[in-house]
Parts: C-alpha cells; structure tokens; sequence
C-alpha cells in the first residue's frame, strides 16, 4: 500500500486531536486528544519505517535496522507514564474543584 | 660657561618657582613671607635681565635651544628661548616694573586673608612667567605658550575676588575676547607652519622673501587680530576697561608691565613681515589711530578713576599701533617703554587714593587730596605731565617721535594724533583736578580716614616717577642731540631688516620738526590748563549728561552694540539648543525609548490571561506559522 494513504490517516488523525484540544472543555477528552496525536506520530513513524526497510525490489534489506519501531516503544511507554501522571492530577484537580473542567484551571493568573 | 646667556632660562623660572611654593604653600607661608618670596624671585629675575641686558647691549645675543617642544616628520619646534635687543629690553621692562608692582601689593593686599593673600601672590608670580615666556619664546609656538599664559592669569587676576557676580563676568569677558584674538594668531602660526614649515624667528624672517604678498599680507593681518585681543585695538578693546574689576596692582601688571605690550612685542619682532605688507601696515594705523580716538573721547566723560586709566591705556596703545603702522617700530618700542613707566605710576597712584578713600573710585567723590596725600600727588602729577608729553617728561620724547614718523608718513593721521594728545593731557588733568584740587567731596567718615599710604606703597610710586621723568633721555630725538636717541641705536639690529626695506626715506627737516613739536606741546599744554582751571572748582552735580556728552559717558554704547549683535543672538541660539534640541529632541527620543517599552509591554502582558485553552490555541498557532514558514520562505 502507498505511504500516501497513511500519511494522510495520520494528518487526520493529529488534525483531530489538535481540534480536539482546542474545542473541548473536559480534561479527560482532552487528555484522549493529545494520546490521539501521539498515535498519529507513531503511525507515521511506523509507516516510515516499513518504507525505508524495503529494498526496490521487495527484498528485505539486511542493513536498514528499525529504529523507528522501537522508537514508537519508546514513545507509548512514556505515553503510558504521562496518563498516569495525567490521569492523577485529574482526580486532585477533580477532588478539589469538583469539576474537569479547564477554564477553571486558570490560577496561573497573576 | 661659553656665554653668560645661557644662564637666562633662570629669568623665567624664577617667577614659576614662586608662583609654586605660593601656590602650594597658601595654607602654610605667614603673610611676610609670602610677599618675600613673591617679590623676592622678581627681583631675582630682575638682576639677571639687568645682567643679560648689558651682555646683550654689548652685541652678545643668544639663541638657546633647550629641547625638542614638537617634533614630527619634516616639523620641528624646539623649546627655544631668543636673548637679543628687543626682548632683553622688555625683559627688563617686565621684571622692573613688576618687582615695584609685588612691592605695592605686599600693602595693598595686606587687608585679605593669609590664603588668599598667598593666591594672589601665586597668580601674579604666574603672571610674569608667562609674560617672560612670551617674550623670551625663540618661535612662535614658544610666544603663544606665554601669550595663552597671560590670558589665563589675567582671567584668573581680574576675577580674583570671584565672590562678586560682575567681576567674574568681567574676568570671562576677558578671556573671550582674548580668545578670539588668540584664534588669529594661531592660524597665523599654521599658515607660517604650511608655507615655510618653520615658526624659528630666525628661520621665518631669513626666509620671508620665499612667501608671497597675499600670504604675508594674510599671516600678518591674522596675527594682527591675536594683537587686537591681546593689546585691546578695535574691536576687541571693550575687556580692558571692564578688567578693573580686578585689585588695582593687577591693573598696573596688565596695563603696564605684562599682557597689553604682548601685542606691540609681537609684532615689533615680526617688523619684516609688516614691513613687507604695506596693506596690513595701512590697516593696522587706521585700526590704531581709531582706537586712540574712541578710547579718548569715552575717556573725558568717565567718572570712575581707573576708568579713565583704562581708557587711556587703550588710547595709549593705539598710538603704540599707530606707530608699527607708519613703520616706526623703535617709536612703539620706546612708547611701549616709556608708557609702562607712567601708567604703572598713575594706576599704582590710583590704588594709593582708593586704599585712601576706602574702595572709593569715583572721582566726583573725592577732591582736596593733595593736602593729606602729598607723595602720591606729586609722583601721580608727574606722570600727567609725563603723559599728555610735557617736555622733558618721558612722554613727550616717545609721543613726538610717533606722531613725527606719523607726520612723514601721512599729515592727516598727524592731524587726528595731535587732537588725541590734546585730548589725553584734557582727560589727565580733568582727573587729577578732580581727584586732588579743590575741595574734598565725600563723606566725613572718609575725610576722617584720609591719609598718606604706607612706605610700600609710596616707595614704587617715587621710583616710578623718577623713571617717568628721566625715562624719555634714552631716545632724545636728532634734532636736539647729535646721537642722542641710544634706544634707536640699541634696538638698530633688529629693525635692519626692514629699514632696508624702506628705500624712500626724506627725513623731515629741523624747522618742521620744531614746529610739530611746537604745536603738540602748546596744544597739550593749552588743554591741561583749561582742564585744570575748569576741574579744581569742580562742584558735585546731580544733572545727568545729555547730548553727545551722554554718549561719550556711556562709552560710545559699544558694549550695549555687542550685547544687541552678538551676545544676545548667541544667548537665543543657546536658548533653543537647550529648549528645542535638548529637551525636547535628545531627552525626548531618551524618554520615548522607556515610555515605548513600558507601554508595549503593558498591552503584552494582557495576553497572559490564565486560560489553558488560549494558551494551547497560541501554541498551535504558533507551530503552524513555523511550518508555513518552514515550507515556503
């Protein structure tokens, strides 16, 4: 399959996540928008990846090593450590406020 | 020692030592001392001069080089000092009267404090050094270091007592108008410096005959502007009488022994290059006959003593340009000499009368001193006589050699030097009827306080009248002696140059001769009586003057003319630099700056309002615009 097709599942994916975070009010739909954008990356890396690994004729190329792939680990690994994180300072920003929602969150002020 | 002359260099350093240890030491050295030291290192150069003018008089002159001042690819200037005729002569003119004139202050200043007493003596040692260094200065850069000097001091002398307003102001005048006239004589030097590469006086006057006429004629005119400011001619004259704001000795120093010769010297010794340029030569008597007019007319109408002496004195000099300008340089010379004698008299004089009257200078006031001061009105009554040129007065030998010269050259300009004379023996003797005939006129606290002034002071008055009196016998002019004028002789060396050059040269004959003679004196004299009788009756008067006479008192409104052309013009200029350009121009665009920042970053700072979701919109933005920006630029 070309890698057109995934390049352009990936920019619809990330476009969505980034609308996501930008229309949304609910922390928790924002937080499932930023690991959509994350998975957006991963694709592409993985299609990339797989691209390169090929030689012209279809063979596999001994001498391509898939560093992307284990990159994409690397990447959902601390995917999974920022939700936890993430998902942690939810249920405190829950416990004190009694609400997800970010325009709360605006004690950064002054 | 190979030459006696080499020993000169102490003349001026004498001066300069004196003027350090009482500089230095004003908080230390009692009074006594002080006056000591500082009339002690001018007696000191005195009897040196004495020595060197004898050496010199028997054709010993000495050009020392002591080390390089400049010295620069194809430029050299050294630290020359020149010993001949003409500056041994004034060396002894400056050391003399300036040691009596130290005497006269150690009494006049007696009332300041010790430090300031000091101060004065500091200035006035520095005064005379620079006056030595102008005239012994081998080159011109040499004599403009002395001819810088006497204009510091004399800023410095005439604002001595700086406390009072006016007097500093007279003090700054001073040295402005000096300064003009000293940017003359400097462009003056770096014309010579680029035409010949050479300011040696040797050197320039060897080689004169390489410039040609416009340069001379320009050199000569510039530095005939730096003798304008220094010797007070038209139109640089108004600082000198405005100068008395200064102590009364320092008025004898600068009108007498030091700073208003520095002219005449100057251009004495550069006779080659006058003589070679008739125009400036016209110029300069026109400018010096005007200057002798003026400064008479204002000088009959003043009240103020020292007024009419500093009038006079610029009269004076006029006649002294008057005399280079027909080419009688050894007249100048003698003038310069003869004159240094009676004014240093009368204004010391003066000082005795004010001391006296108690700081008081106006003439209407005074009156009947001559029977509480008898030495002082005798030696001041010499010199009137010595300067409105009774014979045998020093004055008259000097004068009548001047306008004899004058009367060769041009009988017109004869004409209107006679008048000046009549009317300086009218002003004298108006100012000494008022001063010490009739009867007195002012306060009976003063008239309690009347007496004749202590030893220090009358003592230089005596010898000053003796030199007055007997000072005019060096220059006994041809037709009365056979050889008698010696001064003529002396000085022959360095005006042989241009004697040379004057080819048409028809003597006036002994029957002229007398009559000129004749008609000065009998003039003068007429105009001395008629003074006299019309002043010793003089009665105090409230009537302001009117008419012309108002004019003469207001000096001719010469000062009100500047102030209206030149001070004033300059002052709005000032104005609207600091106005306009200062304040609103470089403090604005200085303020604009921090007003700009401060009011941007208020407006910025708005942007940072707390929302999450503005902030992450920003972000966002801000990623694409790095893309846009990544692609298509």
């Amino acid at each position: 399959m070309e890698i057109k097709y995934y390049i352009a599942l990936a920019v619809a994916l990330f476009s969505i996540g980034v609308i996501g975070v930008l229309t949304r009010r609910n922390a928790i739909i924002i937080f499932m928008c930023i690991e959509l954008m994350l998975n957006a990356a991963n694709l592409l890396l993985v299609a990339f990846s797989k691209m390169h690994a090929l030689s012209p004729a279809g063979i596999a190329n001994p001498n391509v090593v898939s560093d992307a792939q284990i990159f994409v680990f690397f990447i959902m690994v601390v995917a999974a450590a920022e939700v936890s994180v993430g998902l942690a300072i939810i249920v405190m920003m829950y416990r004190n406020i009694h609400s997800v929602d970010i325009n709360f969150l605006n004690r950064l002020k002054n | 020692m190979k030459n006696v002359l080499q020993m000169a260099w102490l003349i001026p350093f004498l001066p300069l030592v004196g003027f350090l240890i009482n500089g230095l030491g004003r908080k230390y050295l009692s009074k006594t001392l002080t006056g000591i030291i500082g009339s002690g290192v001018v007696l000191g150069s005195f009897l040196i001069s004495l020595y060197v003018f004898f050496n010199v008089k028997h054709g010993n002159t000495h050009v020392a080089h002591y080390f390089d001042f400049v010295n620069i690819m194809s430029l050299n200037i050294g630290f020359d000092f020149q010993i001949d005729q003409l500056s041994s002569l004034f060396l002894l003119i400056i050391t003399g009267v300036g040691f009596l004139i130290h005497v006269y202050s150690t009494a006049y200043m007696h009332e300041e404090d010790s430090k300031d007493y000091a101060k004065f003596f500091a200035y006035l040692n520095l005064f005379v050094f620079s006056m030595l260094l102008l005239v012994m200065g081998g080159n011109y850069v040499i004599m403009f270091i002395g001819w810088e000097g006497v204009g510091l001091c004399s800023y410095l002398l005439i604002g001595y007592w700086f406390k009072n307003n006016d007097y500093t102001n007279a003090a700054k005048k001073a040295f402005v108008m000096n300064r003009i006239g000293d940017l003359g004589f400097l462009l003056a030097v770096f014309w010579l410096i680029s035409k010949l590469g050479t300011t040696d006086f040797h050197n320039v006057f060897d080689n004169v005959a390489k410039l040609s006429t416009t340069d001379i004629t320009a050199i000569t005119l510039l530095l005939f502007v730096g003798a304008m400011g220094k010797s007070a001619q038209i139109p640089l004259y108004t600082w000198l009488p405005d100068a008395m704001a200064g102590p009364t000795p320092v008025s004898a120093l600068i009108h007498a022994a030091t700073m208003v010769t520095a002219g005449i010297y100057m251009i004495a010794r550069s006779n080659i290059l006058y003589t070679m340029a008739p125009t400036t030569q016209a110029v300069v008597a026109i400018v010096g006959l005007a200057t002798a007019v003026l400064a008479a007319t204002i000088a009959l109408k003043q009240n103020d003593i020292k007024k009419v002496l500093a009038y006079s004195t610029v009269s004076q000099l006029g006649y002294m340009f008057l005399a280079l300008g027909v080419g009688a340089y050894t007249g100048a010379v003698f003038h310069v000499m003869t004159h240094a004698f009676f004014k240093a008299l009368m204004f010391l004089g003066a000082g005795s009368v004010i001391h006296a009257m108690g700081g008081e200078q106006d003439m209407r006031n005074m009156g009947g001193l001559k029977k509480y001061m008898g030495i002082t009105q005798v030696t001041f009554l010499i010199g009137c006589l010595a300067i409105a040129g009774m014979p045998p007065f020093s004055g008259f030998f000097s004068k009548d050699e001047i306008l004899a010269h004058t009367f060769e050259k041009n009988p017109v300009l004869w004409g209107v030097g006679v008048l000046t004379a009549f009317m300086t023996a009218f002003y004298m003797f108006r100012l000494y009827a008022m001063t010490f005939l009739g009867k007195f006129r002012g306060t009976h606290e003063q008239e309690h306080h009347l007496h004749e002034s202590p030893k220090a002071i009358t003592i230089p008055l005596i010898i000053l009248a003796i030199l007055s009196l007997v000072g005019g016998l060096v220059g006994i002019p041809e037709v009365f002696m056979h050889g008698g004028h010696r001064l003529e002789a002396f000085l022959e060396p360095i005006f042989a140059g241009s004697n040379a050059l004057v080819t048409q040269h028809h003597p006036l004959s002994h029957s002229t001769e007398y009559l000129l003679m004749g008609i000065s004196v009998f003039g003068a004299l007429a105009a001395l009586l008629y003074a006299w009788n019309k002043f010793s009756k003089y009665e105090k008067t409230d009537a302001e003057e009117t008419g012309f006479g108002k004019v003469l008192a207001n000096k001719w409104y010469v000062d009100e003319l500047y102030d209206t052309i030149i001070v004033k013009p300059l002052q709005s200029v000032a104005a609207f630099f600091n106005n306009v350009m200062e304040k609103k121009g470089i403090d604005g665009f200085v303020n604009g700056v921090g007003k700009a920042v401060n009011y941007g970053s208020r407006q910025i700072r708005l942007l940072q309002s707390g929302h999450v979701g503005t902030y992450v919109l920003l972000m966002v933005v801000g990623i694409l615009i790095l893309f846009i920006v990544q692609m298509f630029l």
